[in-house]
């Protein structure tokens, strides 16, 4: 373990298939601890499936994949995931503060770890850590609602938040803020800078040019890795991701005054969106 | 009502009966409610009827009938379980199967064995009236079994009703505590079966909970409140077919029926009309 410790997913000629059809071909993956990695590529390039395979709820046909130097089992307590869906009935009886405590399950070592302490119930530093999570994805005042009354963003902010109270050493997001609004997108994506400086990110966005500005680098799937790197992406990057010439938009999300983030050339840093055209 | 009351004092056996109808509410209220959330209406069908098998071969042989009902719901629990986990496809037909091939083998141990008609009948419909002392001991120790469960490992039980996707994330064993949760399910068609009798119990198990969850907004709230109608259905239905001597499982059963439906009616009402008043506050806000 010891000299693996740097290296956070290690992903060696990854394929994958449901059934027939193959999803994902001869991946090659590295991330370092750190990271704040961009995940981007076309719909249904494979990019959830990919996730899956790196929180072993999937198993790889071909290839091998390390989780922080381990098999995705038994690094996935130290994860932090947020699904692309919500893979919960939205009629369920709880309220938001009992679904973020969720993520404190398996928190700890040993026995308690699967079992839980206390008997039932939550001790309140779970609580305390529960509440004072759902501040910081301001969800502060939603901690007793029932889970089925929030909107999509608000369910995505909850279920962020749901994937932080189990101090993950990486953070695995699947498009987490598709649903939110712009203000609190860049807002999230502070957070997640900041966080960023003691965990290890993997974000899928399909906001190539708005990620660009926070994450330090940027991975492009569609079916195999197409381009894994640190400069900006450039338009003719994402033509070949995307298959046909992509009309980028550009306009400032928000404030711009973030730091984080790789200094980029001109052109993608500012676009937002990138829709195809042709 | 008043008939019913000069008896309790002075019958034992009512007293039994209403001792018995509480435990039994223990069990509505405890492992009802993830029954209906998580939707396993069915698997617990399976698993009640599969038991006339136990109580059959129990019977045949000459063992106490609930003790083969308990071994025959844990098996079945396991079984229908396992059919569960490790079928991708026509799992529900594979749980059709054995939910009619126990009750096959029930009915044939049953018809081989002297007298059977009215155990059978017993068995089928129940009979709170004739529960002896040493079953309410047996009851009893069920209902620790469902509450130490539950109790310890409230949160893994939430967890994987809820999401168990995640659950499994978060290094909670799913399949252990899925197994285990149908085998809870078991333990309480077996506390309910003298009460209203195994074709009855699914009503039992599910509508106090179902009505709960249309009152309260968490899952600890739903236990507490189908517990709480669980004690007054099998009270109300045995103080109402005191008198007219009606069998008690069915009157138990009619009377959640109806409970359900009248919970089902005025909860959607009372929604609405919420929504109606919300919307005219609104403009008189506006309008004012
Ligand atoms: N459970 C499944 N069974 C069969 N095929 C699946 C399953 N999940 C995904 N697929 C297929 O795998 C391919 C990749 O899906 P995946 O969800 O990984 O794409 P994605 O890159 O996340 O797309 P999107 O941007 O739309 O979220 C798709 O063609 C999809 O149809
Ligand atoms: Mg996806």
């Amino acid at each position: 373990m010891q000299g693996q410790s740097q290296r956070v997913i290690e992903a060696e000629h990854l394929s994958f298939a449901y059934g027939a059809v193959p999803i994902l071909e001869d991946v090659n993956l590295q991330i370092e601890a750190g990271e704040f990695l961009g995940l981007v590529g076309p719909n249904a390039g494979g990019k959830s499936t990919l996730l899956k395979l790196m929180l072993g709820l999937l198993t790889p046909q071909q290839g091998r994949i390390r989780v922080l130097g381990r098999p995705p089992k038994q690094a996935r307590h130290r994860l932090g995931y947020v699904p692309q869906y919500p893979s919960f009935p939205r009629d369920f009886p709880i309220d938001v503060l009992n679904v973020v405590l969720m993520g404190r399950l398996g928190v700890g070592a040993g026995l308690s770890a699967v079992l839980g302490t206390g008997f039932g119930g939550w001790r309140r530093r779970d609580r305390e850590i529960a509440r004072r999570t759902l501040l910081e994805v301001e969800a502060g005042d939603l901690e007793s609602a029932p889970i089925g009354s929030l909107s999509g963003g608000q369910l995505q902010r909850v279920l962020l938040a749901r994937a932080l109270v189990g101090e993950p050493e990486l953070l695995i997001l699947d498009e987490p803020t598709a649903n939110i609004d712009q203000r609190l997108e860049g807002e999230i994506f502070e957070l997640l800078a900041r966080l960023n400086t003691n965990l290890t990110i993997v974000v899928v966005s399909h906001d190539i040019g708005f990620i660009s500005s926070y994450v330090n680098r940027v991975a492009c799937l569609n079916r195999t890795l197409i381009c894994h790197q640190t400069e900006s992406i450039d338009g003719e990057m994402i033509n070949t991701l995307y298959g046909e010439p992509v009309r980028m938009i550009t306009h400032d999300h928000g404030t711009d005054d973030h730091e984080h983030g790789q200094s980029t050339g001109a052109g993608a840093h500012h676009a937002r969106g990138v829709t195809p055209h042709g | 009502m008043a008939e019913f009351l000069n008896a309790l004092s002075t019958h034992a056996f009512l007293q039994q009966a209403l001792i018995a109808g509480l435990l039994a509410s223990i069990g509505c209220g405890l492992v009802g409610p993830f029954v209906v959330v998580k939707r396993i209406t069915f698997l617990a069908g399976g698993i009640a009827h599969s038991v006339l098998a136990g109580m059959g071969a129990a019977l045949y042989y000459g063992y106490d009938p609930l003790t083969g009902a308990l071994a025959a719901a844990v098996l079945a629990a396991l079984l229908i379980g396992w059919v569960r986990l490790s079928w991708r496809t026509g799992e529900d037909t594979a749980i059709g199967a054995l939910w009619a091939i126990g009750m096959a083998i029930g009915i044939l141990f049953v018809s081989k064995t002297p007298g059977y008609a009215t155990d059978l009948m017993s068995f089928l419909f129940g009979n709170i009236l004739l529960v002896p002392a040493r079953e309410l001991w047996f009851m009893a120790t069920l209902d620790l079994v469902l509450l130490l469960s539950v109790a310890l490992f409230y949160r893994q039980f939430v967890a994987i009703t809820f999401d168990d996707e995640f659950a499994r994330l978060r290094g909670v064993p799913v399949e252990l505590f899925y197994l285990l949760l149908l085998v809870l399910v078991a333990v309480t068609v077996v506390l309910m079966i003298q009460v209203v009798g195994l074709i009855l119990v699914i009503a039992l198990l599910t509508l106090p909970a179902a009505v709960a969850g249309q009152w309260t907004r968490t899952l600890a709230a739903m236990m507490g409140m189908a517990m709480g109608i669980g004690v007054l259905l099998t009270s109300g239905g045995l103080a109402l077919s005191y008198a007219p001597d009606l069998p008690t499982g069915p009157t138990i059963i009619l009377l959640a029926g109806a409970l359900y439906l009248i919970s089902a009616v005025s909860a959607g009402f009372l929604a609405k009309r919420r929504a109606r008043r919300a919307v005219r506050s609104m403009n008189e806000h506006r309008d004012g």
